[in-house]
């Protein structure tokens, strides 16, 4: 893999940068593979690449329906935490942050992890109870989280409104210092690149049209559009879509898939220092690199594949951000767009083997998919590569919804994101 | 003042009505009916601001909301201050304050220009992937920083704006989007079948391109004629609806359409009752999208010094606002309309030194109208450069050889560039709507193909661009449209065109020229400083879908979004794959068709109406207290009362002691009611909670538990049998329309046998909680027709009675442990009865309390607050209401759920209470809880505290928590450990004060 | 925003209604039979289709009725809407109808 450093930018720019190489070869499908991923979103690719890197599985392809990093990975508003209130939760989320902060250095693309914190408001005491029960859990689970007054909240993020005189005024603040945003594309094309470099094929604009099993029901062989490959092991990474792959191998998901809008405004001078969630009305905000103001709420109200999202929904969202951030209020939309999330009854992925053998899903992150992306194809390449789940990925089966032994992050808090 | 380059006579400007404003400080004149582009170009300033990446000097591209460059921060004072609006459509009045951007220390003089001159070649599309990353803690305290500042755009308003906002709803049977030729013919021809039709243009006045055409003749009329009469009779017919500065941004599903129309900004001193933006919700049921096309730039060297501008944009300044946009101009083009606005600035008296048109061999005849007027045309030619620092000098002609190469250049000395690459229909609102584009190859554009909404497209925004031919799209899509709305067209009408002679050319892609390719900028994203060279960077490193072009290089993601960009982005990006367009793909459509204010998004749903708050009968008589108050769900409740001095703890231990030794008074109307009808309603709730109903007398009250489905508990409160079939149901504050719903769809689709009706009634009983031993003593001189003896109305029975001679529920009940009652009266008597009970209670020293005395006082008695205790994940056992299932029932919801095995695993977490050793600690809600005192991280955490108090009635902390197998721990330590210290506790049951109930009865 | 055609009022806005999840799952009532795959079955797997949804809604802010609709996931258009306990509709031909 060709070095990534500022010289070499330097060497490059007097060369034209004509000798900059591509970034991931245009394979053909092969008729084999030890193991085929499909979708190329972050999660699939992250997935790719650890299984090439730490567990030797290198003749593995992605298999993507349109182009890598073109589903909820490039439509997410990026943001990155790890303060979840259950222990199982709280592991796998850290797992990804401490990726995270070397992600760059590791696959040699610069990602732009940026820990600006993230800070989630309370409004109400039952607001504060929530948080704190929160903050603790993830102080013993080695999380770090705190509690901030509203006062402190405001020198934190100055254009807090922190005014007692609002419709929810703000009761405090729990603040994760090492949560921030990443750049989402920047994540699929350096897993992509790292992945291609290790011998990994992706093949994009390429469908899934059936998965085949054997006669003892194990999978045998992918479908696709681009023709059939052989296979004993094939991961299902395709955040939305997920239900609809499932079905080609027979199993029905405790999913459902609802979209998910966020929306930029035009770009500014810095004005945001950090990222603010609340869950009580219904809304997140930062600011990108580019200056852009990033925002998003929670799901529309009825399931859909179509990409897009309601009006109301949209100005309901900023209705709760002109009413924390007033002066924002002659800011300006600049464009809006909608994910498919897939969404499981307790709010937590699936991150698992399956009844089918040689079948893996890694599925359900909801509407906070992107922050887990490393530590989730982490875990996830060694379920696959070792048939067994990794310790910090075995509580999120799919059989836990039969057994009863939910992880129940929205029933904690209202939205996780 | 005088504007140098203002015709003296001639545009759609009122000389009459002169005006001042001023651009980064400088006064300038201007007249009503100029923008703020059009004023400047008469002053002769071009220099209009700096490029995003390389701060390179800008001027005008276009004369719409199509320009990327001239972008400006507008407004006298931070209240009002705009970022980023475009110089073009901003309209001038008298005051205007207008200012530069992305430059230091002066628009002419900007230290990040740097990034051009120095810099420009280290900085190719997307360096910042592949550098930053060393050392490792320089990212955050160096780069990023860095990165930031010199990103953005505006600066941000810092006050919060002052304007208003307001929203509209409006159907309609046709809406019409856009009124140049074809919009105004649609609107023409559908105004007349008498549906309702509302027409829309985003410009000041509408006509489109007619408002600077000065050659062409429709049914022997000037174009300004035509549409002035056009205007005219579409306003006298009743059953149409003109917006002007109106623009139709987002095209959502079932026709829904927003519209975002601008009141104030273009008025010095508007009446203060006009919103500044109104947004029109509208359901239309046919649409017709007339919104026209947009020039595109050519992509050659140098082709974004101020100066250089798209033909017809400068032929709209000159012919519209009398502003001349240079003196001596180049003409680059592809495409036969360039020779119109060449014609056109001629008659104005710009000299036109040549004109280089790339292609080999054009015939139009608007080339032989220039070629008869003496216009030089160089044909097979292309400008490959240009010289000038703050404004272009100097444009490089070359001619191209056959193979399509460009030969030696010659200089052109000019101070106007004007370039033309053709037209891009304008698809925007129909690929939002989901309609399918399709490849014109001929037409060299998508166009509109298959429609997923009613709606039809004409004109140029569907590639047609001849005016004849445009105004007979335009008649034939209102014609359609009324078809589509009521069955049969009106009488058809045709147009007598004469003047504007049919067009044709265009070009995608980068203009060949012999310049180093590696030094050479020429820009595709003016704003985002793409250029060609980005384009076939991001191609050699392996970018094939447009998608991952468009997100490496940045092009197309300006304030713009790619209008004048993405089909050269495409072209250049096709030519290098050698793939034909189609197959590249093209970016999706997103909403807004131009930028969009959040505040006119949420409208009047700011302070109390961004949720309005519900008050109950008794509010105001608790703000005249000096209550505190907490907003729980939509309600605000009384949280304390304090007393002159009292800090939270003081009044809450004084309310608590009242409840205890005399008579608490509670305003508990909060509490969700609902009443339960019907021959039925007994098996209704038999199957709607865990406990039995059937056998409830009528005047007795019962604790019920409702779960969800999955056996987890929702929702609990006391329900009394006000008859055989009615029960008077209450719920918690929060959870009243979550119940209801829920109790709906049962009895709709699980349970529709059973006759049962089901009412909210929280609106309309108040109801006055009257806790603690003198309870009976406040409440029996108001109480008519009840025996309020323990013997004839014991602990939980409801009696149907007179209180203040009002007709009333009063419950024997309690939340606190006390002797209790809760009066019900209708809401409109709330406030009265309220006042009596407190005047009566009045010897007894009677305390009003809040909710925080409330949870102590129930948490001194171990009772459960659903949502506090409880997290969605509680079985009723686990909450220790194991006793409220009626397991002899053979049905309830839920039922099966709690049968599952891990439903009844021991290591579930249990409520139990906590003492803490040191009596005065009071653990902290939400609290962790460990079994070890020597905690090693990660801890392996058994519970959490759910409700934490000082109880004033024991003098000492208390505590329920949920810990794993707590029942069986009781009795053992268990320990908190918090920052400062690990915090020891008892494990006691959750029942602090009087376990045998006698106070009840007290 | 969706125009959504209530069996009982006819066609209103979506601002009107609740989203009712999938329709036609069956309840795991009361009966100790169902095995606790069942039970998971119907508590949480969902079809989820992308294409024709058979789902639920109520018209909240209207005549307060669950009913029952087809919609297409892709295009979010309806097919049809029914009222709640009717049978489900044969899709097939109405979809022809409609074509028609």
């Amino acid at each position: 893999m060709q070095k990534y450093s500022a010289f070499e930018l330097f060497k490059r720019a007097l060369g034209g940068h004509q000798g900059w190489e591509r970034q991931w070869r245009q394979p053909a499908l092969k008729p084999a593979y030890d193991a085929v991923i499909i979708g190329a979103g972050g999660h699939g690719l992250a997935t790719a690449y650890y299984l090439a890197k730490e567990h030797g599985v290198r003749n593995v392809a992605v298999i993507e329906r349109g182009w890598l990093g073109g589903g909820n990975t490039g439509r997410n508003t990026t943001i990155i935490r790890s303060n979840y209130l259950f222990d199982e939760s709280a592991a796998l989320y850290d797992h990804a942050l401490k990726i995270w902060d070397t992600l760059s250095q590791d696959i040699n693309y610069n990602v732009m992890y940026s820990a600006r914190g993230v800070m989630m408001l309370a409004h109400t005491v039952h607001d504060v109870q929530s948080a704190k029960r929160h903050i603790h859990a993830n102080r013993l689970n080695g999380v770090d989280n705190e509690w901030l007054t509203p006062e402190q909240a405001k020198e934190f993020c100055p254009p807090l409104n922190i005014s007692q005189n609002i419709r929810y005024p703000i009761m405090g603040a729990a603040l994760q210092r090492r949560g921030g945003t990443a750049r989402h594309d920047a994540v699929a094309w350096g897993y992509a690149r790292a992945a291609d470099a290790l011998g990994v094929d992706i093949i994009q604009n390429c469908e899934v049209t059936g998965i085949r099993r054997d006669a003892s029901g194990a999978v045998e062989a992918v479908e696709t559009t681009k023709g059939v490959v052989r296979t004993k092991k094939v991961g299902v990474v395709a955040a939305g879509h997920t239900s609809v792959v499932m079905a080609m191998a027979g199993l029905r998901m405790p999913l459902e898939s609802y979209p998910l809008q966020a929306l930029v405004s035009e770009p500014v001078k810095p004005a945001f220092p950090c990222v603010v969630m609340s869950n009580t009305i219904h809304a997140y905000i930062s600011q990108s690199d580019k200056g852009e103001l990033v925002i998003g709420a929670g799901t529309d109200a009825y399931t859909s594949y179509s990409q897009r999202g309601a009006l109301h929904i949209t100005e309901h969202t900023l209705d709760a951000i002109c009413e924390l951030f007033p002066m924002f209020r002659r800011m300006r939309m600049l464009r809006n767009w909608g994910g498919i999330v897939d969404v499981t009854p307790d709010r937590s992925p699936i991150l698992s083997k399956t009844a089918v053998p040689g079948l893996y899903v890694n599925c359900g992150w909801g509407t906070g998919g992107f922050k887990a992306t490393p530590g989730s194809g982490h875990v996830f390449a060694h379920t696959i590569a070792r048939d067994e789940p990794h310790p910090i990925n075995a509580p999120f089966t799919l059989d836990r919804f039969r057994d009863g032994y939910l992880i129940d992050e929205a029933a904690a808090a209202a939205v996780a994101h | 003042m005088s504007a140098p380059f203002r015709l003296p006579a001639g545009g759609r400007i009122d000389r009459s009505k002169p005006l001042s404003f001023s651009f980064d400080g400088k006064s300038y004149p201007g007249f009503a009916g100029d923008t703020l582009a059009s004023a400047l170009i008469a002053s002769g300033v071009h220099l209009m601001g700096r490029s995003f990446k390389y701060h390179r000097p800008r001027g005008f591209l276009t004369a719409g909301p199509d320009e990327p460059n001239a972008l400006v921060g507008v407004g006298a004072s931070d209240d009002r201050y705009t970022p980023n609006l475009r110089a073009p459509v901003v309209e001038l009045h008298d005051g205007l304050v207008a200012e530069s951007q992305n430059r230091w220390p002066s628009l002419s003089f900007d230290v990040g220009a740097i990034n051009d001159v120095l810099l420009g070649r280290f900085i190719p599309a997307g360096f910042y992937y592949k550098t930053f990353m060393w050392p490792k803690s320089f990212w955050k305290s160096v780069y990023e920083p860095k990165i930031r500042a010199a990103a953005g755009l505006g600066r941000p308003p810092k006050d919060p704006d002052s304007a208003r906002y307001t929203q509209v709803y409006h159907h309609t049977d046709i809406l019409v989007i856009g009124t140049g030729p074809a919009g105004l013919a649609a609107a023409l021809a559908a105004a007349k079948s008498g549906l309702r039709v509302l027409v829309c243009d985003e410009q000041p006045e509408f006509g489109g391109s007619l408002l600077h055409d000065l050659s062409s003749s429709i049914d022997g009329k000037t174009p300004a004629q035509f549409v002035a009469d056009a205007v005219a009779d579409l306003a006298r017919q009743p059953n149409v609806t003109l917006l002007t500065r109106t623009t139709a941004f987002g095209y959502t599903p079932h026709n829904m359409i927003g519209l975002i129309e601008r009141v104030t900004d273009h008025i010095a001193h508007a009446d203060p009752k006009l919103p500044r933006e109104r947004m029109w919700h509208v359901r239309a049921g046919e649409v017709v999208l007339a919104t026209g096309a947009i020039e595109r730039p050519l992509v050659f060297p140098e082709n974004d010094r101020p100066g250089v501008m798209l033909a017809d944009a400068a032929r709209a300044y000159a012919n519209r606002w009398a502003a001349k946009p240079g003196s001596r101009a180049v003409v680059a083009t592809a495409d036969d309309g360039a020779y119109r606005a060449a014609l056109d600035l001629k008659a104005a008296g710009v000299e036109i030194a040549l004109i280089a048109d790339m292609r080999a061999n054009p015939t139009g005849a608007l080339v032989a109208q220039a070629r008869a007027a003496g216009i030089r045309v160089e044909t097979g030619s292309v400008v490959t450069g240009t010289r000038g620092r703050l404004r272009v000098k100097t444009a490089h002609v070359a001619r191209l050889d056959a193979n399509g190469n460009a030969g030696a250049p010659e200089p052109f000395a000019c101070d106007l560039v004007l370039m033309s690459g053709g037209w891009t229909p304008t698809v925007h609102l129909f690929s939002q709507s989901r309609g399918k584009l399709r490849w014109d190859e001929a037409l060299g554009a998508y166009v509109p193909g298959t429609s997923a909404e009613r709606e039809r497209s004409a004109g140029g925004c569907r590639g047609v661009y001849d005016l004849q031919a445009v105004l007979a799209d335009g008649t034939a899509a209102g014609e359609d449209a009324v078809r589509a709305a009521k069955g049969m067209p009106g009488p058809s009408r045709g147009f007598m065109v004469t003047g504007s002679p049919a067009t044709s050319g265009g070009y995608l892609g980068a203009v060949p020229h012999d310049r180093n390719p590696a030094t050479v900028k020429a820009f595709v994203d003016f704003q985002n400083d793409v250029t060609a060279k980005d384009l076939k960077l991001a191609t050699r490193e392996g970018m094939r879908s447009i998608e991952h072009v468009k997100r490496y290089t940045t092009t197309g993601m300006a304030t713009d979004q790619g209008k004048t960009s993405n089909m050269n982005a495409l072209g250049i990006v096709s030519d290098s794959l050698k793939t034909p367009i189609p197959q590249i793909g093209l970016t999706t459509f997103r909403m807004p068709y131009t930028p969009v204010t959040f505040g006119a998004f949420a409208g009047a749903s700011r302070g109390d109406l961004f949720d309005p708050v519900r008050r109950t009968p008794a509010h105001d008589w608790a703000v005249a207290e000096g209550a505190t108050f907490e907003p729980v769900g939509q309600w605000k409740r009384a949280w304390w009362f304090p007393k002159a001095g009292e800090d939270m703890h003081a009044a809450v231990d004084r309310e608590v002691k009242a409840i205890r030794t005399s008579v608490g008074l509670f305003d508990a109307s909060t509490l969700g009611k609902i009443e339960v009808v019907g021959p039925d309603a007994a098996k209704f709730m038999e199957l709607m909670y865990t406990n039995a109903w059937a056998k409830l007398g009528v005047g007795r009250c019962r604790y019920g538990v409702m779960l969800r489905e999955d056996g987890f508990v929702m929702d609990d409160g006391v329900i009394g049998r006000i008859a055989d079939d009615r029960f008077h149901v209450t719920t918690t504050t929060g959870g009243a329309p979550r119940v209801l719903a829920h109790m709906e769809d049962y009895l709709q689709t699980e349970f529709p046998h059973l006759d049962v009706w089901l009412t909210s009634i929280t609106e309309q009983w108040a109801v006055i909680a009257v806790q603690g031993p003198k309870a009976r003593e406040v409440i029996a001189p108001l109480v008519d027709g009840v025996d309020l003896s323990t013997a004839a109305f014991p602990h939980m029975s409801v009696r149907e009675c007179k209180v203040c001679g009002v007709p009333a529920r009063l419950f024997r009940v309690s939340f606190t442990g006390e002797l209790g009652f809760e009066i019900n009266v209708p809401a409109d008597y709330g406030r009265a009865v309220w006042e009596a009970v407190h005047a009566s209670g009045k010897p007894f020293g009677i305390t009003p309390y809040g909710t925080e005395a409330m949870h102590v006082a129930r948490a001194e008695k171990g009772y459960i607050i659903v949502g506090q205790e409880t997290d969605g994940t509680a079985t009723p056992d686990d909450v220790g209401l194991g006793w409220a299932i009626g397991k002899t029932k053979p049905d309830f919801v839920g039922k099966r759920a709690l049968a599952r095995p891990s439903m009844a695993n021991a290591d579930r977490k249990q409520l139990v209470g906590l003492l803490t050793k040191d009596p005065k600690t009071t653990l902290e809600e939400g609290a962790q809880i460990v079994a070890d005192a020597h905690v090693e991280m990660p801890a392996r955490m058994i519970g959490h505290v759910t409700s934490s108090y000082q109880s004033p009635t024991l003098g000492r902390s208390i505590a329920m928590a949920m810990v794993k197998g707590g029942r069986a721990r009781i009795g053992s330590s268990l320990f908190v450990p918090m920052p400062d210290g690990v915090i020891e506790a008892t494990v006691v049951e959750p029942i602090f004060y009087d376990k045998e109930g006698a106070r009840l009865d007290a | 925003m969706l125009i959504i055609n209530c069996p009982i009022c006819g066609p209103r806005p979506e601002i009107e209604f609740r989203y009712g999840g999938e329709a036609h799952v069956a309840r795991p009532a009361g009966t100790e039979t169902l095995d606790d795959q069942t039970v998971a079955d119907r508590l949480y797997m969902r079809t989820n289709p992308k294409g024709l949804h058979f789902e639920r809604w109520r018209h909240a802010h209207g005549c307060g009725k669950y009913f029952n609709a087809v919609r297409d996931t892709v295009s979010d258009f309806f097919v049809t809407t029914y009222k709640a306990g009717e049978p489900k509709p044969d899709v097939a031909a109405l979809l022809k109808d409609q074509a028609r």
